[in-house]
């Protein structure tokens, strides 16, 4: 049997507060929190980006799994912001993590799904038998134009995951929906995403996410009710909360991967943010459903059943709640200065 | 064995030059050397010369030989020493052995050094070759900070506080009023010294030696032919000292252990010590470092250079008195240039036509450092050739 | 923007990414960065050793003004790691603790980019709380 051995968290320390954004482009931060049910975000530090993130995200998967990096064969870095367009970031987080040279390495696009598809490259490698362990990171730091609805919630964070034999959560299975439906994109060379406005809703994300984990639950033979915990992505705290109710998932199922609510849309770590927290609490037997969502679009649902050595896996290293706990504001000119949005040259 | 004397001085104008290059201030040294100790050209047999960093500043290497076809000299042999800003009495201790020897009787020893054609980030940059450039240079540390850490270690180890530190600054301006060739001829008090903006914490403006051009040439000579010079000033003592680059790798924070043993070798060469010295020259590249200096030079106990500065032992009525013209910090800091420009210091002293003349001074010792301590050159010269 | 070029870069990866310095087969002694002759014994045997990623602030500065590539302020620290080892790091993060004897431990950032525009990496030192 194979699935999560070791998963591992990193959210910077910056936060900003929705109701500062809001201020600085005269709108009132109450109801964006009311439409968004997103607080404040995670910033990323002027030195940190996807490749120290996911540095630092596998550092800690690596702990919980306490294997050797050197056995390690395969890694797969999902981001939408990939600090080169050419030179995978991939090289130098493996590098860093001390894994093996004889390796199985790329970098992923799929917009914010791209870390479950680095999940799911991982485990079929490990399954056919070609990777001893592999791993899987999920890293972004993602960008929002300046005044636009997505500045609220476009975060930095990142997951991690080793995959391999004697898990702590098996992989019971996995289902992607894709189709080609273009609710957001970014061109070569642009600074910063478009994106459609209520088409980004029904078509995309509720359609993605709903056939993803419809077929999902299709092929294994299961229903809503076999899963004690789930976390779908989350772009705000709005749409997976609407999601889960479509399925009929109790709050208690879902609220402790909601992690978007503190923290904000990390994109590609959004979905495994969450999954991180769920591991956090999950007890063995627990069967837990993820499905991510990447616009463009498609949806990845994988299932897992937690183990009896998640207890022992738990504690070497930070829960996510903590990560989410350790934080200092920052305000709005502090953060475009952070972020490249005010630009030197 | 043969004695060396120094028989000829001359310098520039130290400071922020525009008008002058590389090339025009390094002739300019050689030729007032020339004429002070009153001899041709003709009679240099070899010319070495100190200089850090023109490759970084100027674009221009192969210094030696472009000096000695500037002033004249070519086709005899030219010689280039780098050692940071050691690199002027590096210069002047290969002279000094070759005419020891046995090699040459007559060399010149020019120190030169253009720092201002850059912007400062830029001569900060070329400025930390000097010390790691892979570990140190890599991630941001400056020359600055790299005393700066000293400093901190110091005060913490040794209770040294920024006013004693200042007292330095403030000595030296006050000592650089009267010379003619320094960079700033103004008196700093205290509080202006504590008070100018932060380089790295805890060193500010003031307690930073500046950025300068400038370039000294002194002319040596072999016993043999120095007994023609009317005030020769004797090479009584060479030492020179060697350790790792990176702070990082010091078994000591608070101590230059490149410094001792140059020191120790000068001891035992000279017969000297500390009590001989009438005169002193020391690399305030940062005013730490005179502190640090006076501790490893032995004037002083180690931890105990902020209490003798602040009792006034490096003034020129105190027990030592130090950096008698200005000093790095008010004559400024040609790189290449300062070791050669302290020895002439010295030699002014002994032959009683300093600015700041001290009454019977017969033994001066320099001492001058490359970056924070990886090569330190001490050098003893006296009025009577034993 | 550093002058550093990517070969040389490249050879110093392992150390500057894990903090891997070397053990001198012959006497033992722990080093870093890794050297060819140690300068314990005066061996040229190495082992790779990954250093401890915590230790103490030795002495510290703050950096106002910068060389190229390089935005002032930012502090800068001697630490003594666990095994003993004392290595040169940017101090970053909450600073509100800084100070000779703090606890550090090592995270990996972004450190400059060279003058060819390869982004660079490496150790920095957080405070811990």
């Amino acid at each position: 049997m194979f699935g999560i051995v070791g998963y591992g968290c990193y959210i910077p320390r910056f936060r900003i507060r929705t109701s500062e954004i809001a201020r600085v482009w005269g709108k009132d931060g109450a109801d964006i929190v009311d439409s968004l049910g997103v607080h404040e975000k995670a910033v990323a530090d002027a030195d940190e980006d996807t490749i120290t993130m996911a540095v630092e995200a596998g550092r800690a998967a690596l702990a919980r799994a306490t294997i050797d990096p050197q056995h390690v064969n395969a890694l797969f870095v999902g981001s939408e912001s990939h600090p080169y367009a050419v030179k995978p970031s991939g090289t130098v987080v493996a590098e860093a993590l001390g894994l093996s040279r004889n390796l199985f390495l790329a970098d992923l696009e799929f917009a914010c799904k791209a870390g479950t598809a680095a999940l799911q490259n991982a485990y079929a490698l490990v399954k056919a038998g070609e990777a001893k362990y592999g791993m899987a990171i999920g890293s972004d730091t993602a960008q929002g134009r300046p005044g636009d609805a997505l500045e609220y919630t476009a975060a930095s964070g990142a997951a991690a995951f080793v995959v391999g034999p004697n898990p702590i959560a098996t992989i019971e299975g996995m289902y992607s929906y894709t189709t080609d439906t273009s609710d957001f994109w970014r061109r070569e060379g642009e600074k910063y995403p478009r994106h459609g406005h209520r088409f980004t809703g029904e078509p995309a994300y509720f359609a993605h996410v709903g056939n993803a984990a419809r077929g999902l639950m299709e092929k294994l033979g299961l229903k809503p009710a076999d899963f004690d915990l789930v976390v779908f992505h989350m772009p705000n705290a709005k749409f997976p909360v609407r999601a889960y109710k479509q399925f009929g998932f109790e709050k208690e199922k879902w609220l402790p991967g909601l992690v978007v609510t503190h923290i904000g849309n990390t994109y590609s770590g959004s979905s495994i943010l969450g999954l991180c927290g769920l591991l956090d609490v999950a007890k063995p037997g627990q069967r837990i459903l993820l499905t991510s969502y990447g616009s463009g679009a498609g949806g990845d649902a994988l299932s897992f059943v937690v183990t009896d050595r998640i207890d022992a896996a738990r504690n070497r290293a930070a829960l996510v709640q903590d990560m989410i706990g350790k934080k200092q504001y920052i305000d709005y000119g502090t953060y475009v200065k952070l972020r490249g949005k005010l630009s030197r040259s | 064995m043969t004695d060396v004397a120094v028989v000829g001085v001359g310098q520039t104008k130290f400071g922020e030059l525009w008008e002058r290059s590389l090339r025009q201030l390094g002739t300019e040294a050689f030729n007032a050397a020339l004429t002070d100790a009153g001899i041709d050209r003709n009679a240099i047999q070899a010319l070495y010369v100190g200089n850090m960093a023109a490759g970084y500043m100027s674009s221009q290497e192969h210094l030696a030989a472009l000096f000695a076809d500037h002033c004249g000299l070519a086709p005899k042999p030219a010689v280039r020493c780098e050692a940071a800003c050691a690199s002027g009495s590096l210069a002047l201790r290969q002279a000094w052995l070759s005419i020891k020897a046995g090699v040459y009787d007559v060399v010149a020893v020019l120190g030169a050094e253009k720092m201002t054609d850059v912007t400062s980030s830029a001569a900060i940059t070329g400025l930390m070759a000097a010390g790691d450039a892979e570990w140190e240079g890599a991630i941001g540390l400056t020359f600055a900070g790299l005393y700066a850490l000293m400093a901190r270690a110091h005060m913490h180890a040794f209770g040294t506080t920024r006013e004693q530190m200042a007292l330095v600054s403030v000595n030296n301006h006050k000592n650089g009023v009267k010379n003619p060739y320094a960079q700033f001829k103004k008196e700093i008090s205290v509080e202006d010294v504590l008070n100018a903006g932060m380089i790295a914490e805890p060193l500010g403006l003031l307690d930073c030696s500046p950025l300068t051009d400038g370039a000294a040439c002194v002319i040596l000579a072999s016993d043999r032919v120095a007994k023609r010079f009317e005030r020769p000033a004797w090479i009584l003592g060479s030492g020179q000292g060697s350790a790792s680059l990176s702070l990082a790798e010091r078994a000591s924070l608070v101590e230059m252990p490149s410094t001792k043993a140059a020191a120790a070798d000068v001891w035992k060469q000279t017969g000297w010590s500390n009590k001989n010295v009438d005169v002193l020259e020391v690399h305030d590249c940062f005013s730490i470092n005179e502190i640090v200096a006076l501790e490893d030079l032995g004037f002083c106990a180690k931890g105990d250079g902020g209490k003798f500065v602040e009792r006034g032992a490096i003034k020129l009525s105190g027990e030592i008195p130090t950096n008698t013209a200005g000093g790095l910090k008010a004559i400024g800091h040609p790189v290449g240039a300062s070791g050669v420009r302290q020895v002439i210091d010295i030699c002014r002293q002994l032959r009683g036509d300093a600015p700041n003349q001290l009454s019977g001074v017969k033994r001066g010792l320099c001492l001058n450092v490359g970056g924070v301590g990886g090569t330190a050159i001490v050098t003893a010269l006296g009025v009577e050739r034993q | 923007m550093t002058h550093l070029s990517v070969p040389s870069f490249w050879r110093l990866n392992k150390a500057k990414y894990g903090l891997v310095g070397a053990k001198c087969a012959g006497c033992g002694k722990l080093m870093f960065p890794p050297r060819t002759v140690c300068p314990g014994c005066g061996g040229s045997k190495f082992e790779p050793a990954a250093l401890a990623d915590s230790g103490q602030i030795l002495t510290w500065t703050v950096i106002h003004a910068a060389p190229e590539g390089f935005d002032a302020p930012y502090a800068v620290a001697l630490v003594r790691l666990e095994d003993g080892v004392v290595v040169p790091g940017q101090v970053v993060g909450d600073l509100t603790n800084l100070g000779i004897g703090a606890t550090v431990r090592a995270v990996f950032r972004r450190l400059n980019e060279n003058k060819d525009g390869l982004l660079l990496y490496g150790f920095k030192f957080v405070l811990s709380a």
